[in-house]
């Protein structure tokens, strides 16, 4: 059933001086699904709609919800609803126009149940939520149209893999439907067809390439930090040049200090916003509001913004700190000046002296027209899976056989076996395990040929645990007690670390933990102490291992030099002279002495995967050598171990053979297996999140995930959590295999003795991703610290006499 | 383990978080909490791993073994419900027979288990064992599931005052409270708190107290006892 563009949809571009480009027919007339790849500006959410609004100019609507639109980002539905107004009105549609994302009000969302409007936007878990009632058979069935914006950044995720579930469902829903998948540009369209169950590619032209550049600076970037406020002045001046600025930066955190400090040389008042996501939903949307209506001169904004806003007057994106890989740059700039035919204008701020040398790095790569990989697991998330029956199961009772086969539509679960399916359904039915301990109490119980949830009261407890994003709670930082000024904001196992006393670095300072009073750190600023424990919380991000190596390479040739800004070149030079410079083919590392623990810094350049199974490695090596391990910390170009003895010859460490010895176990209790237990716990249906409110009892409302993972281990260790658990921590990981050759490969190693902390190494001591070890070096601190406070308070320790009793 | 005087018993802490009084042959623990995953299943919620209930009876087990006490004495909350009682895995129950034909094993209720065959407190020597710790003491208790922070690790902990002597959550699924919330810090301004985990280890409460706020210090320091009074 192809479509043409109706007269009154053609006279309509006609008016407003626009021409549909080649790709957006090509949507059109699209029989079936259909993926478009288009760069930004390139009209692709109107080629989305183009169908819906052709359908509605010519009455061929029907009743109810005719169009799904989902997208990943709140601020993109609102955006849309916005610019899809316009159309409407000026042709007179009766359409019915209506958003539904966490942030709508309970009354609207009841009634979307009862009286679904013509267009929805949601977000993948909304749209979960919705598929979860038992209505929705209701809701969907007339529906003709999906339209998924930004599929790239889904299909990568496990949102990703939920959205397909939920599609999946969708075609048994609605089976005539047709989806219109949107894309920036990727390496491989193939793969996201894939991702939709199969569709035709529709390619735009590529547009010009983007004018991109650092910016220059008249202050020189600090040796480490991430905030950029070294260069507020210039992207101030920058802003001033500009008619509207997105200022882009990578956590939330960074984005309000760096906000501070523009307002703080802005001598001209001139009007800038500030968004992100843990900002109120009122807040977020005035911004959005300002700038729509061209209030705004710039927005600093983080990754709640990131993708694709079709802010038509964006004419420079600002790149706060190296963009961690070289598509999420490209993306990025091509939010800046929407017309097609025009080039978009970046410029980016490295934050330190090591990100000056990934900016040149990423500029390289974008000249050369590079796009980092699109890495797709084999098969969805299973733990995903497990939510989906689940989510299912509270809408109605479901046939095991016809749920396997409508699953199996779903692209990323089209390789799923039906051992598989069957572990799942087990899983959230039994809880899967070998004793088989919950006849009486599953969760789920088949009659009559139907599986169906036990007890119904349980769908409210299931649709709250909806979602696949688990990210640590965030407690919020504030200077002394009752309501001082807000600092930012900690993850809550970092606050669990913190004892009274403690100091830490935040938004720039350093401050003093006092106490956590009703889910508020209270801290006290100490201007002129060293923080003992420095934090900058936010996004993980991995720099391409392509990119890496082109760093490096730009280390080792000082002919390249010359490209860099001076003050780079200088700590290149202040590096090689304190300890050694890394070239490639060597293993390049260092140790030395900071704050009584003695520090070991491996520069590999191998990517973050490799650098974080190294790190494991050693530090099992470090465990058995007596050398008191107590944490390291992996990026893209090094490895950072921390340990109450040095490392006096890394040698014996690096050695390939023997390396995974006892490493079963060493690897099993390890921080980084307990880190994703506790995501696939939660995703999965195990955990229950932590709700606002449920905790304020200062009991833990929930069950320590780190037990139940030991206790499984110890029971019950083929269980299915424990092999998700397993599979996705080694995809995290680099093969031992690989580890093993690079080593072999890398004979050759300069091993430095600085007597400080080196020009490079300072970066690493601010890494976020701090894996702890739990052996013999944290039991010494522990006796060391009850030591240190029985002294304190005049008293000995009595402690392990070999009293037994007996 | 931890050896230390309370109102002139001696007591020793044992790392698992059970409590042995030598004079008295006895074991004594808090809040087992048998029966959680069974409970949470019963009620909707999900389905635990199903374990906890033979990982602390192991637990206890070995203890029992390892102090050769012939008496266990329970301090409440050993079920998680009323209803968990009746519901033990068989092996779980097994094991739970076989500890109390071995000892002489006593009770006491909870607010988890307020109508088991259990005793609501019992007073030996002059020092009183209940479920929740009541002033004016002088008592042993649990129901708080105290913990303490050391070193960026959280532990939980026993926590040594002057009238009251509170014990940690022996059950394997159990959350706590940490020891300078108000609940605990009331009953206990002053004392030292017993660490468990792999080793025991003692520290002053509050943090940061010097030795005269210490009730038992000077004595501590004169005798090389440690009995806070």
């Amino acid at each position: 059933m192809t479509q043409t563009l109706p007269t009154v949809l053609t006279d309509w571009f006609h008016a407003q001086g626009w021409q549909p480009h080649r790709h957006q027919l090509e949507m059109l007339r699209a029989p079936g699904h259909a993926l478009l790849i288009a760069p930004t500006g390139g009209g692709k959410t109107l080629a989305g709609f183009l169908p819906t609004l052709a359908d509605a100019c010519t009455g061929t609507m029907g009743d109810g919800m005719h169009t799904l639109y989902v997208s990943p980002l709140k601020a993109l539905t609102h955006d849309i609803a916005r610019n899809l107004s316009r159309p409407v009105a000026e042709l007179g549609l009766k359409l019915r126009i209506e958003d539904r994302t966490g942030d709508t009000a309970a009354a609207r969302r009841a009634r979307q149940r009862v009286d679904p409007p013509h267009v929805l936007l949601t977000t993948p878990e909304s749209l979960a939520l919705m598929l979860s009632y038992p209505e929705a058979p209701r809701i969907f069935a007339g529906l003709k149209r999906v339209v998924i914006d930004e599929i790239h950044a889904l299909a990568e995720s496990k949102r990703g893999d939920q959205l397909a579930l939920g599609l999946s469902r969708l075609m048994t829903l609605a089976p005539g439907l047709r989806m219109a998948g949107l894309s920036a540009t990727v390496e491989n369209p193939a793969a996201l067809a894939q991702f939709m169950g199969g569709a035709e590619v529709v390619l735009a032209d590529p547009g010009p390439p983007p004018d991109i550049a650092m910016l220059p600076t008249t202050a020189t970037p600090p040796w480490s930090g991430a905030g950029g406020a070294y260069a507020a002045r210039d992207v101030l001046a920058a802003i001033r040049d500009a008619r509207l600025t997105l200022v882009f930066i990578n956590t939330r955190a960074q984005a309000e200090v760096f906000f501070q400090a523009l307002w703080a040389v802005n001598d001209e008042n001139l009007p800038i916003g500030l968004h992100h996501g843990s900002l109120s939903r009122d807040a977020r949307h005035k911004v959005e509001a300002a700038m729509a209506q061209g209030a705004l001169r710039a927005v600093v904004a983080t990754g709640s913004l990131d993708l694709g806003l079709d802010w038509g007057d964006v004419d420079l994106v600002i790149q706060i700190g190296a963009p961690k890989n070289i598509k999420r740059l490209v993306q990025r700039i091509g939010r800046a000046n929407h017309r097609f035919d025009a080039p978009s204008r970046a410029r980016i701020v490295p934050a330190n002296r090591f990100e000056v040398l990934e900016c040149v790095a990423a500029l390289q790569a974008v000249q050369a027209g590079e796009l980092d990989g699109d890495g797709l697991p084999p098969v969805g998330g299973l733990d995903v899976l497990c939510q989906h029956i689940l989510t299912l199961a509270c809408a109605g009772p479901f046939k095991a056989e016809t749920l396997f086969h409508e699953i199996r539509r779903a692209g990323p679960y089209a390789g799923l076996s039906r051992a598989q399916f069957d572990d799942c359904l087990d899983f959230v039915a039994t809880g899967g395990y070998a004793l088989r301990a919950y006849d009486r109490w599953q969760r789920l119980m088949e009659r009559g040929g139907q599986w169906q949830l036990r007890d119904p009261r349980a769908a409210r407890d299931i649709r709250m645990n909806i979602g696949t994003i688990v990210a640590p709670e965030l407690l919020s930082v504030r200077r002394g007690p009752r309501g001082g000024a807000p600092l930012g904001e900690i993850e809550e196992s970092f606050a669990a670390s913190l004892s009274p006393g403690d100091t830490f670095l935040i938004g720039g300072q350093t401050v003093r933990y006092d106490r956590l009073r009703d889910m508020v750190v209270e801290v006290t600023p100490q201007p002129t102490r060293e923080p003992k424990i420095a934090v900058f919380n936010g996004l993980k991000m991995a720099t391409s291992t392509e990119l890496s190596a082109r760093v490096l390479d730009l280390i080792g040739d000082r002919a390249a030099w010359d490209t860099l800004p001076a003050h780079t070149a200088e700590w290149l030079a202040l590096q090689a002279e304190v300890a050694t410079l890394p070239t490639p083919g060597t293993m390049t590392c260092e140790t030395f002495l900071r704050g009584g623990r003695w520090y070991f810094a491996l520069y590999s350049f191998a990517g973050r995967n490799a650098n974080q199974t190294l790190g494991l490695l050693l530090t099992h090596r470090m465990e058995q050598a007596g050398l008191a391990p107590l944490g390291f910390v992996a990026t893209d170009y090094a490895l950072l171990i921390w340990s109450l003895e040095p490392v006096r010859d890394p040698a014996p460490l690096l050695d390939p053979d023997g390396l995974r010895d006892g490493m079963e176990t060493w690897l099993a209790e390890n921080a980084v297996m307990k880190r994703t237990f506790r995501a696939v716990a939660t995703i999965s249906g195990l955990l229950q999140r932590n709700l606002p409110g449920q905790r304020k009892s200062g009991k833990q409302a929930t069950f320590s995930s780190d037990i139940l993972y030991d206790t499984l281990r110890k029971f019950d260790p083929d269980h299915l959590l424990l092999r998700i658990t397993r599979q996705e921590s080694l995809r995290g990981l680099a093969d031992f295999g690989r580890i093993e050759e690079m080593l072999r490969a890398r004979p050759h190693i300069v091993h430095s003795l600085p007597p400080h902390v080196t020009p490079f190494a300072a970066p690493l001591m601010l890494e976020a991703g701090r894996i702890p070890i739990r052996g013999a070096g944290s039991e010494r601190l522990l006796d060391e610290e009850a030591a240190r406070m029985m002294a304190e308070a005049g008293l000995q320790m009595d402690d392990d006499r070999a009293k037994t009793g007996a | 383990m931890t050896a230390f005087t309370f109102h002139g018993h001696a007591f020793t802490a044992l790392p698992s978080g059970a409590l042995h009084w030598p004079a008295q042959d006895a074991l004594l623990v808090a809040d087992l909490h048998l029966g959680k995953s069974e409970r949470t299943a019963r009620r909707g919620g999900p389905l635990l791993p199903p374990y906890e209930v033979q990982a602390t009876l192991t637990r206890l087990t070995d203890d029992l073994r390892a102090t050769g006490a012939r008496c266990l004495i329970a301090l409440g909350d050993s079920f998680d419900d009323d209803a968990a009682q009746t519901a033990l895995p068989p092996a779980a129950q097994t094991l739970l027979d076989q500890i109390a034909a071995r000892q002489e094993t006593l009770w006491i209720s909870g607010n988890h288990d307020p109508k088991s065959q259990a005793v609501a407190e019992i007073t030996l020597h002059g020092l009183t064992l209940r479920h929740i710790a009541a002033p004016p003491g002088p008592d042993i208790s649990g129901h708080y599931h105290p913990k303490l922070t050391l070193a960026g690790r959280r532990l939980p902990a026993f926590l040594v005052g002057a009238q009251h002597l509170i014990l940690p959550a022996y059950g394997a699924y159990t959350g706590g409270l940490d020891a300078g919330h108000p609940a605990l810090a009331t009953l206990i301004p002053d004392g030292c708190a017993i660490l468990t985990g792999k080793r025991t280890r003692m520290v002053p409460l509050p943090r940061g107290s010097s030795l005269h706020k210490y009730p038992g210090g000077r004595a501590r320091q004169r005798s090389g006892g440690n009995a806070p009074q």
